[in-house]
């Protein structure tokens, strides 16, 4: 996770990412045999990856480029990009993107991530008894089995669930939300059941800065957020990226915590790519097409991936 | 972290590749299963206080291996919701190695499958079997595909009908023996319950996608098919040309009473209709605590409500009444009803087709089909049990349902359907939510049509 790296760069001493690597010190000189010989302890996990891992994916990869369906009809056959072409002019397929898109932006970016650095933040400062009894409670909402956690909050938003109830209680209109803004609500369910993954991660970053430095910086006037802004963001950059990006794709495939709340109803206002990808695959058994929408979901979490790695310039 | 790279090289990825794909596509010849033992594979409940179906067969196993002696019967259950099991099944029936010799159909499904060349034609058998003549000539069609030839022999049936609360129709001062004649009666009947009886539902009919094809058989697929379009043939599919049909005047009148039902407030409230659960509210919240007073529904509702199912209601056949649905003015045959179910089927990549059938006519001896009709809550496709008066009277309904099933329609479920009823699902929700006027949702459809069937289709 966030072991401090060996090659710890300081703040703003920006590594160019593209200079040449280094040559591993016996590359060039070595005889074939004795390189080959050196490969034969990995030989056996190399093979049983290949056989269990890549193939798998090589035959997935090419699934995405034929007509293949589970049923109706008996032989499928290589279409090219046909899959890819028909997504692009699928309006139901631009919708699932832009709900994809709204749902990692809301759920992962902000909330998880902005709420999961708070909570660390504060934390540090909190007493023993309410650090423990905090982060048992946001821990106990991540550990909870995904259908477990949408029927919960499927209670709590339906129009007589928790949520109204309570703003009843307030005197404040109630309504169905997940009838009016089920993309907001699984958002937000999203966000309660994910946060305690980022709140860990920065409260062992936050750990990892020295006292001295903040320290200094007391001393020399700087406030809280100017503190924050200034010492402990770019210290704990990393560890942001890191988070970024597995919340990020964490989010991307989030399935059963949208079927159990809604389906990706009412109509498709809150079908993501993944229950997109589901319902062309195994309801309308086109599983061609339907694979080919998966690795378009794979290439929308790599782009996620490389701004992050451009904005933070960060390794993993 | 730079990693090292391995001394393999991109050759020697290559063959490694190359020997995986192979290994796993090699082709195994025949199921290699032996030749007296009979695979059967069915869906098991997933409720695990539920096993009818376990014990049924579990009963025919021991009756079928003592009549023939060095015969062997392996169960094989998938326990799964329907829509994985369909999953699981179809990757069964691809590979010789891991097809069993009989399965358990869905009608919803079975003509994809035939396509996809998984399963075997039974006419060769069904000449041979006497029984096949008790068969209704309705259900003798359920598995029938495009080739004419038959490809399953159903274990029974459903039919759909309009169920009603007899308290909540005497509050409203309508008759106990209630049987709407046209569309319009069962509309005003729920006006009716609106003004008379303002704190209950009046009527619900399924619709929209969450519900899935509910909505298109509980609702859209009762109105459509007792309108003029279905006439003498199928209003969804045009068996002449091969070609689905395009929405008409008929597409457009369902569309409208959908819309009606939504836009009075005759149904329960948008947001509810469009809940995925509000098929379990229905049977387990509002028909039993007398907030509803109709419901289009299935024979099968009374399976909630027995002993041990959670919300036990034995009072049920006291207070629901029953009633067809009517055709649209009235037309002949009066009434409509779709019917679905399931069969059995035999995969082209059985071992041991010959033993299979055998399997499937001890399955289907009178005895045997009442016993499971009964056990199932299903609705008899064998003449001779449908007259008998112990299943007639085994539970309350039983004979109200099974009389439609001479009126009954099965669905036009070729490999294109599942597409076909999602259109229809999302038309319905258009004209539900009032986003779409009938018109525009009934293009939609055709649009959507188009696409689902790649341009087979057809305007009557």
């Amino acid at each position: 996770m966030t072991t401090a790296a060996p090659q710890a760069t300081g703040p703003g001493a920006a590594k160019s990412p593209s200079g040449p690597p280094p040559s591993p010190p016996d590359a060039p000189g070595v005889p074939l045999r004795r390189s080959l010989v050196r490969a034969l302890p990995v030989s056996p996990a190399l093979v049983l990856l290949l056989l269990f891992l890549a193939g798998p994916i090589v035959y997935c990869v090419w699934i995405a480029f034929t007509d293949l369906q589970l049923t109706g009809q008996a032989e499928s056959s290589f279409v090219g990009l046909e899959n890819f072409r028909t997504a692009f002019q699928d309006e139901e397929f631009l919708n699932a993107v832009w709900l994809t898109l709204v749902f990692t932006v809301i759920s992962s970016l902000i909330g998880q991530n902005t709420l999961g650095l708070a909570l660390a933040s504060l934390m540090r400062r909190a007493s023993k008894p309410v650090r423990t009894l905090t982060g048992g409670i946001v821990i106990t909402a991540w550990v909870l089995p995904e259908v477990v956690a949408g029927f919960l909050l499927y209670a709590f938003f339906r129009r007589e669930g928790t949520l109204n109830a309570i703003l009843d209680w307030l005197h404040l209109p109630s309504q169905n939300w997940l009838f009016t803004l089920p993309i907001l609500a699984v958002s937000f369910a999203n966000v309660w059941r994910g946060t305690a993954f980022s709140m860990l991660v920065y409260s062992a970053a936050l750990n990892e800065i020295p006292q001295e430095v903040t320290e200094a910086a007391e001393v020399d006037g700087a406030g809280g957020w100017r503190r924050m802004w200034h010492i402990t963001l770019p210290m704990i950059r990393r560890s942001i990226g890191t988070n970024l990006m597995l919340n990020t794709l964490q989010t991307l495939s989030v399935f059963g915590l949208i079927w159990v709340m809604t389906r990706g109803g009412p109509g498709d206002k809150s079908q993501t790519l993944p229950l997109f990808m589901y319902e062309q695959a195994f309801q309308n058994s086109m599983i061609g097409y339907g694979t080919a929408v998966a690795l378009l979901l794979l290439l929308v979490g790599s782009l996620f991936s490389l701004i992050y790695l451009r904005l933070l310039r960060t390794e993993v | 972290m730079p990693v090292r790279p391995t001394a393999a090289r991109p050759t020697a990825l290559l063959i490694a590749l190359v020997a995986t794909a192979t290994a796993s596509t090699a082709c195994g010849n025949g199921s290699g299963s032996d030749p007296d033992t009979v695979k059967v594979s069915f869906k098991q409940s997933t409720d695990n206080s539920i096993h009818v179906m376990d014990d049924y067969l579990a009963g025919v196993k021991k009756q079928f291996e003592k009549e023939n002696p060095g015969k062997k019967v392996e169960l094989v259950p998938i326990k799964a919701p329907d829509s994985e099991y369909y999953t699981k099944l179809q990757q069964m029936l691809r590979s010789p190695k891991t097809a069993p010799d009989l399965v358990y159909e869905d009608t919803f499904l079975i003509n994809s499958d035939i396509t996809s060349g998984y399963l075997k034609p039974l006419d060769p058998y069904l000449a041979k079997w006497p029984d096949w003549n008790q068969f209704m000539d309705t259900a003798k069609t359920a598995a029938k595909a495009e080739d004419g030839k038959t490809y399953g022999v159903p274990d029974g049936t459903d039919t759909r009908g309009l169920w009603f609360s007899k308290d909540i129709f005497q509050k409203a001062g309508l008759p106990a023996g209630w049987q709407p004649k046209t569309w319009d009666e069962v509309l005003t009947a729920a006006r009716t319950i609106k003004r008379k009886v303002p704190d209950v539902i009046p009527l619900n009919v399924y619709t929209g996608k969450p519900v899935g094809e509910a909505a298109t058989m509980q609702t859209f697929e009762m109105l459509l098919y007792g309108t003029d379009d279905a006439g003498s043939q199928d209003p969804l599919y045009d068996r002449a040309s091969k070609k689905w049909v395009a929405g008409g005047e008929g597409f457009k009148d369902s569309l409208s009473f959908v819309e009606t039902v939504y836009k009075e407030k005759l149904g329960p409230d948008i947001e509810d209709a469009l809940d995925p659960n509000v098929m379990t509210r229905v049977r387990g919240e509002w028909l039993p605590k007398g907030k509803l007073g109709i419901a289009l529904d299935g024979s099968w509702l009374p399976q909630d409500w027995l002993k041990g199912s959670g919300h036990e209601w034995p009072e049920w056949s006291k207070e629901l009444g029953l009633a067809a649905m009517p055709t649209q003015h009235g037309q002949a045959p009066g009434k409509v009803s779709m019917s679905g179910g399931w069969t059995w089927s035999i995969p082209d990549k059985s071992a041991n087709p010959d033993l299979a059938f055998d399997f499937i006519k001890t399955m289907q001896t009178k005895a045997n089909a009442q016993k499971w009709y009964v056990a199932n809550s299903g609705i008899a496709v064998r003449k001779d049990v449908a007259t008998d008066p112990a299943y007639a009277q085994a539970q309350p309904g039983i004979k109200f349902f099974t009389d439609l099933v001479a009126s009954t329609h099965y669905r036009p479920a070729y490999p294109a359907y599942p597409k076909v009823s999602t259109a229809i699902q999302e038309a319905m929700e258009g004209v539900t939510t009032g986003d779409q006027p009938v018109d525009q949702a009934a293009r939609g459809y055709d649009d959507a049509l188009k696409e689902a069937t790649d341009n087979q289709v057809v305007e009557k």
